[in-house]
């Protein structure tokens, strides 16, 4: 038998996630949090244009915990945490990997700029338990967790940093591929940027702002030009959310890919969720980037290639 | 056939009638967003380069390369004419294709030449190629500069630096992938 060099190579990093994790949980169960394990399989996971899950035995791996968890807030229980593996078929890249590591949080009685500040405080919290306390070093560039975090709305990052506007990029059907070139390589260099406030056709399950509805309550961070985590303040309105969902599967639908079938008993409980909201944190590439870590790959114990 | 999800770095495809190496490729997903497929690539025939993203769904057409093995016969206008050793084919080139190869054509000098279908884009030389030194300085015995090399001009025309012993009309072997001197010809 000879060793798996590679594995063994990953030894540093993969000490450094377990303790990254550690302090996460330290964080949420010293804030109150209950810690929670919902099913991996599920009959039914959020329609998204473009996520595609991972079907199982006639039910599918779950993309994202949301739909469970958000049962359990509508069924009373105010302040959660899960740390589990999401699958999204055919995603794979330097900063993808189809099974991944995901951290989700809800909390009742918020919204999501209460989320945006709870994020901060996480962050600082896990960087400097778990010895990244000083200012990260991130593919040369450095990140200063401790310095004030920017906060910028998707519009202004439009205009800042693609030099259009966020309505002629949705008009022109350009918006991801601004996105991709132009804007997140500049989102969270010399310190973290919350980017907010996305065009309501991509609010997802986040409620629409109520002085502004062209945009919803959502947000994304950014550290080191790289996207961990995304947060909505939640949509409790359960005819909206079903159209939202119905619109999902008809652009599916519309280019040939299967539609996904509704969550149909969130959609019944979801009257009674309270005024919440809730964030999913891309844990690998949190580690990453606190490890300044090339690829994702260098972060897992088993990129799927090597199973 | 190819889709934009089996591109991968050293691929050949044609893109615009040209064929196009990938020199970098990553795959992006902004948050909730499409899958984008980020690119660089590089033209075979004029040397530039590109960078396109595109969204899962496109295909590409394999760039169809071969290399064949052929022998320079010589020069006009600007072009370089080769001829097939198995066929006995002549096919022509232009001098950018050529790029510095130029500096080590001799005549008869057996070489592989890239075909872009119908189209000869490149060539690739032996690693070693002797040339003659047509002109240079004398070597000064005594000489106190110091130097230890001194300019010399082959018979392509292509100027590089030899040991002070190298002298006009001797053999020399140059290394084609540096364009350095190697070592003399002994004769």
């Amino acid at each position: 038998m000879t060793a798996n060099w590679r594995l063994a190579r990953r030894h540093g990093a993969l000490r450094a996630r377990a303790r990254i994790i550690q302090e996460i949980r330290r964080f949420f169960i010293e804030g109150g949090y209950l810690e929670v394990e919902t099913p991996l399989r599920i009959p039914a996971c959020a329609p998204e244009s473009h996520i595609d899950p991972v079907p199982a035995d006639g039910w599918f791996l779950q993309t994202s915990p949301e739909i469970c968890m958000k049962r359990m807030l509508a069924a009373g229980y105010e302040r959660l945490f899960q740390i589990s593996h999401c699958w999204r078929a055919g995603e794979r890249g330097r900063m993808h990997v189809p099974e991944f590591t995901m951290l989700e949080w809800y909390r009742a009685g918020t919204d999501y700029r209460g989320v945006m500040d709870e994020t901060e405080l996480l962050i600082r919290f896990v960087a400097e338990g778990a010895g990244f306390g000083g200012p990260l070093s991130f593919r040369g560039k450095e990140i200063d967790i401790t310095a004030v975090w920017e906060r910028i709305t998707v519009r202004d990052a439009f205009v800042r940093y693609g030099g259009i506007t966020m309505d002629e990029a949705l008009e022109r059907d350009i918006f991801d591929e601004m996105m991709v070139e132009q804007i997140e390589p500049r989102l969270g260099i010399g310190r973290p940027t919350f980017i907010h406030d996305y065009p309501s056709c991509r609010s997802a399950l986040a409620r629409l702002k109520k002085d502004d509805p062209a945009v919803a309550e959502r947000f994304e961070l950014y550290l080191g030009g790289v996207e961990i985590a995304n947060a909505f303040s939640e949509l409790t309105d359960p005819v909206e959310q079903r159209a939202r969902f119905e619109s999902e599967n008809a652009f599916r639908t519309s280019r040939g890919q299967t539609s996904t079938p509704l969550p149909e008993k969130f959609l019944a409980e979801l009257t009674a969720m309270p005024q919440a909201a809730g964030i999913a944190l891309g844990i690998d590439r949190l580690v990453m980037v606190l490890l300044d870590a090339d690829t994702i790959d260098d972060v897992v114990a088993f990129p799927p290639e090597e199973l | 056939m190819y889709t934009v999800a089996d591109l991968k770095k050293g691929l050949k495809i044609t893109l615009d009638g040209d064929p196009y190496l990938v020199t970098a490729f990553e795959f992006s997903k902004p948050g909730k967003g499409q899958a984008l497929y980020r690119t660089k690539m590089r033209n075979m025939i004029t040397g530039t380069t590109l960078d396109r993203t595109y969204r899962s769904g496109e295909t590409f057409e394999p760039a169809r390369l071969e290399e064949r093995q052929m022998q320079y016969l010589y020069k006009e206008d600007n072009h370089y004419t080769f001829m097939d050793n198995q066929t006995f084919e002549q096919v022509q080139m232009s001098e950018d294709a050529v790029g510095d190869a130029k500096n080590f054509m001799i005549d008869n000098i057996q070489v592989d030449v890239l075909m872009f279908g119908e189209k000869a884009i490149g060539v690739s030389l032996p690693n070693f190629v002797n040339l003659r030194v047509v002109q240079t300085d004398p070597w000064v015995k005594g000489d106190t500069s110091g130097s230890d090399s001194k300019p010399a001009t082959v018979e392509t025309g292509y100027v590089l630096r030899v040991p002070p012993f190298i002298e006009e009309g001797e053999m020399i072997v140059v290394d084609t992938r540096t364009g350095d001197y190697s070592t003399r010809v002994k004769g």
